[in-house]
């Protein structure tokens, strides 16, 4: 068997005569970075006896662009538009993630408004991840129906979100100490009509795949994690919770107050494929719940969505053309905002898992550190040992169901 | 920072080692000296229930002298609250914790990578972004934004590549 580097080229070797795999001769598959089923650009060294995984190595890092160091270089404020890029299919909790890290650390409080329409927006994230997941697992594993339902109730989030942020994707929407505007009339009443209909049509899916036979036959019993395994191995979020760990940061370390609202969080059993796609899919009911109710709370709460410290927050750009005063604010929080001298890591539950933000300060206008705590890089790193001695067509409905994000596993 | 008012939980896990508490601004954090900072890993996993350890990560404080701080996330589910296990590093070696968390594997790697530590007992410690036979580490804050030679590997690949279909009959 030959290793294999990422970037040495190796010529195919020669053809040995009489060499046939399907006699119990090793095969090694390379499977990506282009493949449609991986996700992203994800390559897995596949060694096969067969059809058997004998093992499996996972190579990462085509999507690495560097955010971390770009955070570094560019500051506080500039690095928003790249934490869009990091989990792309969900780029609001991202934003929110990043931006409630840095408020810890500055020591801000968030106006109430801002809270409840964080917490709106990061439950239609979760909605339009797990839609993500659903459709994109459905169509691996041959349900292409799936992938159409699922992605049409996606489409619909994201005029919502366009019309709430002004984005489809890369919304870049969070600003640190709240939001960039408050959100324009008639939006609300386009997310009520959206949360209207979604349950029926989560139902449709629900229907077509839970006592499905081939959706059961593929996804019970395959990539089956214990609970020791799964907290030993750093594993978060859905994947954690089907091993029937109750562990959900929203209830647990709650942050935007998240304890005010009602909602279950689902536990699975057998910590299986199946385990997580009945947890994902509770968990799309759950935040309609909750979307529901900061939606009500919206229409009640009312005030600035930002607050008024120009230490931190650019100033409304109509002052900046009007007054000497904002302006020089406006230019001191893009080139030189400093943030007082500390560490602080914040985590919130993000459809993946544990997104944190370690960020540290030296008292310079430039972070000193901003580490990203990625879910993904966790789920990624226990897919060798799941995918072992299984068939390889297990594969699939592993990596759809571990539920990877490659913009954010490279970072 | 000042020291913590009242002992966090964790702290009687640590009794006989020579540690120092402080309040940051998520929580308290615990400074070790490197020679403790294993057995402050393995007391804090083993005696005070910390599970799962969520980062391993690094601080480069250059141009200040020792440069690295390694950090140490920790969190307990039992108990529901997090520790952060700080070291100064002399140098740019440091003990590997992956034996004590499966899933610290990747995160040494990343740190390896990215800031060039050695973790001592690392059962795998190669390159996990970056691409095998880079020889720079680029989250030091001596490597510059714009990368040094990015295309270098690439340029290689592509020379030898070209050289085997030229001499191929």
């Amino acid at each position: 068997m030959t290793t294999t580097q990422v970037f040495e080229y190796a010529p195919s070797p020669e053809r040995i005569p009489g060499d046939d795999p399907l006699h119990g001769e090793l095969m090694t598959l390379n499977m990506g970075p282009q493949h449609p089923a991986t996700h992203g650009v994800l390559r897995l060294i596949v060694t096969l006896d067969g059809e058997q995984v004998v093992k499996c190595d996972p190579m990462v890092g085509f999507l690495h662009r560097g955010k971390e160091k770009s955070c570094e270089t560019l500051g506080w404020h500039k690095f928003f538009p790249h934490t869009d890029r990091l989990d792309y299919v969900q780029p609001l909790m991202n934003n929110i993630g990043y931006a409630l890290a840095v408020e810890k650390l500055a020591g801000i409080d968030v106006p109430e408004r801002a809270k409840v329409a964080r917490v709106l927006l990061m439950e239609l994230s979760r909605i339009m991840a797990h839609l993500i997941y659903i459709g994109t697992l459905g169509i691996d594993l041959g349900a292409v129906t799936i992938f159409f339902y699922s992605f049409r109730q996606r489409e619909e989030l994201y005029k919502i979100v366009d019309a709430y942020t002004g984005h489809r994707m890369n919304n870049t929407y969070v600003r640190i100490g709240g939001l960039y505007a408050d959100v324009d009339e008639g939006v609300e009443a386009m997310v009520r009509e959206f949360l209207e209909q979604f349950p029926s049509a989560l139902e449709e899916i629900d229907k077509l795949l839970t006592r499905n036979r081939i959706w059961n036959d593929r996804n019970r019993g395959i990539g089956v994690l214990s609970a020791q395994d799964a907290i030993a191995r750093s594993l978060t979020g859905p994947v954690l919770r089907a091993s029937g760990v109750d562990w959900d940061l929203r209830r647990k370390q709650p942050y935007s107050g998240y304890e005010t609202y009602e909602f279950e969080v689902p536990l699975g059993s057998t910590g299986d494929c199946y385990d997580r796609y009945l947890v994902r899919m509770e968990e799309m009911r759950q935040s309609a719940k909750i979307a529901r109710q900061a939606l009500d709370r919206l229409a009640t709460v009312k005030g600035d969505v930002l607050i008024e410290d120009r230490r931190y927050v650019l100033p409304p750009k109509d002052l900046v053309h009007t007054s000497m005063e904002e302006l020089i604010f406006q230019f001191k929080v893009v080139t030189d905002m400093r943030i007082p001298r500390g560490q602080a890591y914040h985590a919130i539950e993000s459809s993946k898992g544990e997104l944190g933000f370690f960020v540290a300060s030296d008292g310079s206008s430039k972070p000193l550190r901003c580490h990203i705590r990625a879910p993904g890089l966790m789920n990624i790193q226990s897919l060798p040992s799941l995918a072992e001695d299984r068939l390889f067509s297990d594969m699939v409905s592993l990596i759809g169901s571990l539920d990877f994000v490659m913009g954010e596993v490279d970072r | 920072m000042s020291a913590a008012g009242t002992a966090p939980r964790w702290a009687a896990a640590l009794e006989g080692l020579p540690h120092e508490i402080s309040a940051e601004q998520d929580g308290p954090c615990v400074r070790v000296a490197l020679a403790d900072l294993r057995e402050a890993l393995k007391r804090l996993r083993d005696r005070a229930g910390f599970a799962m350890c969520t980062f391993v990560t690094c601080i480069d404080g250059y141009p200040k002298e020792p440069r690295f701080e390694l950090c140490h996330q920790l969190l307990s589910l039992e108990h529901n609250d997090r520790v952060r296990v700080r070291c100064t590093l002399p140098g740019d070696s440091a003990p590997t914790c992956s034996d004590l968390w499966p899933g610290a594997v990747w995160m040494e790697r990343e740190c390896f990578d990215m800031f060039g530590l050695r973790f001592e007992g690392h059962p795998d410690l190669r390159r996990l972004l970056m691409p095998d036979g880079y020889e720079h580490f680029p989250l030091r804050r001596d490597f510059p934004h714009h990368g040094i030679e990015p295309d270098r590997l690439y340029r290689e690949w592509d020379r030898k590549r070209r050289e085997h279909w030229t001499q191929t009959p």
